[in-house]
């Protein structure tokens, strides 16, 4: 689970841990006030689902990519695009209750840069839309391309970097749980939750060192929900993993506060592009380093297991201090694969103190 | 041996209680008057500052629409072009009669934003950021702008910051747009950091490192569209410090003289304890007392004293500046639009300053008394007569003093521009004036002499003569204290009947009237024209100016006007030249700040017409003004607002008018004034400002008086040898009394007469060059003859009161105190 709505919450709470009684960032809190729930009577709709969904409290749009430049050097790039209702539904001007945010990150071995952006809904400053063509967007940043989401051109600036990348992919979309709906605690908390990782990625960075060419993979996940959440879970580890095979692994582990059992769940994607969901507590993940980030003790190298797929694989952080330093801290960076099966892909961490 | 010096020096007091009081007294009213002024300027000026603070960020560089408002669209265009910026909503807003000034700004990006969060969650509470954001919405504001606050605010969420500046509330954008009904307005758009947009790679060139933290560029600026321009910081606002430092400067000026005024006091006394305690000193040298010690047990002496009377000054203080502040608060936002906390917070810089002014004083004051021990050989015997040749020389050295300072002054005034200017001027020639006063007293009252003819005028001239040492110091005091009161006093009521007279032709029509929406008056208008009466509608637009924003009002041509409108000069036909639409009226602030004269060009926005045709007075207001005709008005703002008009009606028909506007169309009484209602108000909150000058003319007067009072009592001791050969010729007690009584009056007299020119002097600075450089407009002098008469009368009955007391002892005084003066020569 792409753990980031919980951070939108937080855009509410400009506070520094991200882990509070009630879950990181309020997401634990309960849903009400008139917030939509998902639900597995309804499945998704696209391109309607592309676009935003302001009765539901939270949504992200996520992409996150590895890349190589022409002499084999490794970077990863994060574009997101999170909304937070403070009530259901949308209105005109600034009497939207939606709030924006957008993320942008670029990521070397050496180096870690972050942007953000905060945005109100309802004026035209930052949003979603679907017709005729899809767009997202906050202040100068990008995601636009076809309604189908196959190709897609991203660009975001920060003050010592920018970047401008197209993704382009034929593979159909993957939906995670129970077609799109995805459970994310034993109490029945759950979100809409599906994601498309084939994305063949060119473009450029531009870094302080200069012009970066760069080629290879991008994932997009696409969730929305009004609790995600239960209200003991205080932080999620999650995990997206390219495998050389052409298979894919999405896993995450949200960790109980009051030290029970952690909730672990995930979709094995085929290398024909077919999603499997795993079974509760299939997918195992152990920290194996500690990393001090940011002034803080964060696993930057895991040990991660799928015995049912032979997957028994070491997880690194390409850059250990990709500590996302921004309204709500959290890490987020590419991690290189290795064991019996080699590849690549992106780590987030959230409420770690 | 010091020990015992020290209590001897000491057991003077007890039996000289009447000059320790002088003594304390003195120092006491000198630290009080100052520390209160200082009390004040410093609570209006710690409540500038932390407005400032607040303001300082809201005031930085922003783009602007010189001709109005910025669209939103505007903002969210600019923001998606990587513009980093934040937008602000201004407004005033208004119900049932109650309104307060409202600050929109996006909580989210504001850097503002984090200085509101309520003191004990500082770092941040999403209970905070949520009520800010959700309906219905909080505000923030000062702890004591809540009782501005309309009634029907009062069900938002209220948040108290000291932070936030008086006077106004701090909203998010989205309730002030709600509030405002202004929902596509944006006021300005402050540049976080200088920032132009983001170059993106994506643009054909793509953008070097560190894209964003350039300044705005000429290629960034050059891509505005054409209504948005770039406004450097501080321009969007009036700073108030400008307009009231004179003020302040004011309230200095007069704390500061007060405190010299006290001193004189003191050096009166301490001189004449060191005259009395001559022989106690002798007796102590002969005891073989080192000079250095006896002079630092004096130093003691005075530090205990100094530091007590600086005790019992602040305390005083305290209570002058506490009873004086509401009326300085008053003042300050009435006339010059400053909010100040009415609450008076003790600081540690005005005790501290209060100490420091009070030891430093006292030593001045001392300084001459020492000097006098030091220079004087200790054996001599007090001689008024020898002391008196000395003086004379000094007395000269002192006149050429005093035309040098007065020369200076006048220098000063060509040559430094402004207020500094102004009150260097004041300075030289006030100062320079007190310095010359006793060699011109000295110079007419030996021409009296010379002119007297029998023996007893002689005599009379002659010892004011040698009075005069004894009491110079005091009667410089008092020519301080009457050419201020002169001074003050003329501009204050040259202040008063000019704002008379323009509030009488500013407010010519009858009834004032603000509909509660454009509709509503436009129907309101209509319908009143339709019963015949003349509605002049009171339109106008805030446009930019170089010299800041401005208000244009757009007049409708009428005989009110014509023959009302307070123009100060004005070139051929400008009523006709203003209804065609050729030209503008600017406000007298608006002209000297721009440097306009009739017949030149004042920089609007284009489409406004911009020859000058006449400059008018608008006293009071910080912010510039101008006029243009009510058709060129709508020509170039047609949306503008149609809310507010006047009416001119007979006497008759006042109250059924009113009566029709609050029954038929709902208009609350709030909304309708009365012109005679709004100017008593108008000049109640004008009078506020001069009960502190007034306040601070009679302590002035009062501790001059009292500085004479001390002068004579001091005198008296020395004074008996003088008279008691006057008695032995048989001239009688009564008489002397009388005599006495005469002398003192006669030189209060002369002071008086001498303090007129000066006072004159002053109050044409403060008018003429002070107020110009301070407000930007100059006030005719009208001249108070009687009130003139009436501080003379009031000077005499103060030096009367003072010798009455001397007096009544001489009177009393038994022949055998008399006759004892001619045993002691022996």
């Amino acid at each position: 689970m792409n753990a980031k709505p919980l951070i939108i919450w937080l855009v509410l709470c400009f506070a520094g841990p991200a882990v509070n009684a009630q879950g990181f960032a309020g997401l634990g809190t309960t849903a009400a006030e008139g917030f939509a729930q998902p639900s597995p009577d309804l499945p998704l709709v696209f391109p309607r689902d592309h676009g935003a969904h302001p009765d539901f409290r939270i949504e992200w749009w996520y992409l996150t990519a590895n890349l190589t430049d022409a002499e084999g050097r490794r970077y990863g790039v994060q574009w997101t695009l999170f909304r937070s209702a403070l009530a259901p539904g949308e209105a005109e001007g600034w009497q939207s209750p939606q709030i924006w945010m957008g993320h942008a990150a670029v990521t070397s071995a050496r180096q870690h840069f972050t942007a953000e952006r905060l945005a109100r809904g309802g004026i035209g400053q930052a949003g979603v839309s679907i017709a005729p063509s899809f767009q997202a967007w906050i202040d100068d940043w990008d995601m636009a391309g076809d309604a189908g989401i196959g190709q897609l051109d991203i660009t975001a600036a920060g003050t010592e970097f920018s970047y401008a990348l197209r993704a382009r992919t034929q593979e159909p979309l993957i939906l995670h749980g129970a077609a799109g709906y995805s459970v994310k605690s034993t109490e029945g908390q759950a979100s809409y939750y599906y994601a498309q990782p084939n994305y063949q990625v060119a473009g450029t960075l531009t870094l302080p060192s200069g012009l970066v060419e760069v080629t290879g993979m991008g994932w997009l996940d696409r969730e929305w929900s009004s609790q995600p959440l239960s209200q003991d879970q205080n932080g999620w580890d999650w995990f997206s993993l390219r495998f050389d095979s052409g298979e894919k692994l999405m896993g995450f582990v949200l960790r109980r506060a009051d030290g029970g059992a952690d909730f672990r769940s995930g979709t094995w994607i085929t290398a024909n592009g077919t999603a499997q969901p795993l079974p509760p507590g299939a997918f195992q993940a152990e920290p194996l380093t500690q990393s001090t980030v940011a002034g803080r003790q964060l696993p930057t190298r895991w040990q991660v297991t799928l015995p049912q797929r032979d997957v028994s694989v070491t997880v690194e952080a390409l850059n250990p201090q990709s500590w996302m330093d921004l309204s709500f801290p959290y890490w987020e960076g590419p991690v290189e694969v290795s064991g019996s099966h080699s590849g690549s892909g992106y780590l987030e961490m959230t409420g770690y103190e | 041996m010091i020990r015992a010096a020290l209590h001897t020096l000491l057991s003077y007091w007890p039996r000289h209680r009447f000059q320790l009081f002088a003594l304390i007294a003195g120092l006491a009213l000198a630290t009080a008057l100052w520390s209160a002024v200082q009390a004040i300027n410093g609570q209006a000026r710690q409540s500038y500052a932390q407005a400032q603070v607040f303001l300082q960020q809201l005031d930085g560089t922003s783009l602007v629409s010189p001709g109005g408002s910025l669209h939103l669209s505007d903002y969210v265009t600019l923001k998606r072009q990587g513009w980093k910026l934040t937008p602000v909503l201004e407004g005033h807003y208004r119900n049932a009669g109650q309104s307060i000034d409202l600050i929109g700004i996006d909580i989210l990006t504001s850097p503002q934003a984090a200085r509101l969060f309520p003191a004990e969650s500082r770092g941040g509470d999403p209970d905070f950021l949520r009520a800010m954001l959700r309906e219905p919405g909080g505000i923030v504001l000062h702890p004591e702008t809540e009782k501005l606050l309309p009634a029907v605010l009062k069900e938002m969420q209220i948040f108290r910051s000291e932070a936030v500046p008086l006077g106004l509330a701090v909203a998010d954008i989205s309730v002030v747009s709600r509030l405002l009904k202004r929902p596509d307005d944006l006021s300005r758009l402050i540049l976080l950091g200088d920032t132009p947009p983001d170059v993106m790679p994506s643009d054909s060139q793509p953008a070097g490192s560190g894209a964003d933290m350039r300044p705005p560029d000429t290629r960034a600026l050059a891509s505005l569209p054409a209504h948005i321009k770039l406004a450097p910081g501080g321009t969007a606002r009036m700073n108030p410090g400008t307009l009231t430092e004179s003020f302040h400067l004011n309230l200095t000026a007069f704390g500061f003289l007060s405190f010299i005024v006290g001193l004189f006091i003191v050096q009166g006394t301490i001189g004449l304890a060191m005259e009395q305690r001559r022989g106690l000193l002798r007796t102590l040298r002969s005891l073989g007392l080192p000079f250095a010690q006896m002079i630092l047990i004096l130093v003691i002496e005075t530090t205990l004293i100094a530091v007590a009377s600086a005790f019992i000054g602040l305390i005083l203080g305290c209570f002058l500046a506490a009873s004086l502040l509401p009326g300085v608060t008053a003042t300050l936002s009435g006339l010059y639009g400053a909010e100040v906390s009415g609450a008076l917070s003790l600081q540690p810089a005005w005790i501290l300053s209060g100490l420091a002014m009070t030891l430093a004083g006292a030593s001045l004051a001392s300084a001459h008394a020492f000097y006098t021990l030091w220079k004087l050989p200790i054996l001599q015997a007090p001689s008024t007569q020898a002391r008196g040749q000395r003086l004379l020389q000094s007395y000269t050295a002192w006149a050429v003093a005093g035309i040098a300072l007065s020369l200076g002054g006048v220098l000063a005034l060509t040559l430094v521009e402004g207020l500094i200017g102004g009150f260097m001027f004041l300075g030289g020639v006030m100062l320079g004036a007190a310095l010359l006063l006793p060699y011109v007293l000295w110079s007419v009252l030996g021409i009296a002499q010379a002119w007297a003819r029998a023996p007893l005028m002689q005599w009379l001239w002659a010892d004011a003569r040698a009075q005069l040492p004894g009491l110079s110091l005091a009667l410089m005091a008092l020519m301080l204290a009457l050419a201020t009161n002169i001074g003050v006093g003329t501009m204050v009521s040259s202040f008063r009947l000019t704002f008379v007279d323009w509030l009488d032709q500013r407010l010519a029509a009858d009834l004032y009237v603000t509909t509660l929406d454009d509709a509503q008056g436009t129907e309101v208008q209509a319908w009143l024209r339709q019963q015949g009466l003349t509605v002049l509608p009171i339109r106008s637009k805030k446009v930019q100016h170089s010299t800041g924003q401005i208000q244009i009002y757009g007049l409708r041509d009428d005989k009110i006007y014509r023959d009302h409108w307070p123009v100060i000069s004005a070139g051929p036909d400008i009523w006709d030249l203003l209804a065609q639409g050729r030209g503008v009226l600017v406000s007298e602030q608006l002209a000297r700040r721009a440097g306009l004269q009739i017949g030149a060009h004042i920089d609007l926005p284009t489409g406004w017409p911009s020859e000058i045709l006449g400059i008018y007075a608008d006293y009071g207001n910080p912010h510039g003004q101008a006029m243009v005709s009510l058709p060129q008005l709508l020509k170039n703002a047609p949306d503008v607002d149609n809310l507010r008009f006047a009416l001119r009606l007979d006497p008759g028909q006042l109250k059924q008018v009113i009566n029709i506007l609050q029954e038929r169309f709902e208009i609350p009484r709030e909304n309708i004034t009365q012109s005679d209602v709004a100017k008593a108000r108008s000049m109640a909150v004008f009078d506020q400002t001069f009960l502190i000058t007034d306040a601070l003319k009679l302590l002035t007067l009062a501790v001059a008086s009292f500085a004479i009072f001390t002068s004579l009592a001091t005198l008296w001791n020395q004074r008996l040898p003088q008279l008691a050969p006057v008695w032995a010729m048989g001239v009688r007690r009564r008489s002397l009394a009388q005599i006495d009584i005469l002398r003192s009056l006669l030189m209060a007299g002369l002071t008086a007469v001498l303090a007129l020119p000066l006072g004159l002097l002053l109050s044409w600075a403060l008018l003429v060059v002070i107020n110009t450089a301070a407000f930007g407009w100059r006030l005719p002098v009208y001249l108070f003859p009687m009130d003139w008469l009436a501080l003379v009368v009031l000077a005499l009955l103060a030096a009367g009161l003072a010798a009455l007391l001397p007096a009544w002892r001489l009177f009393r005084i038994s022949p055998n105190e008399l006759l004892k003066v001619f045993s002691s020569e022996r």
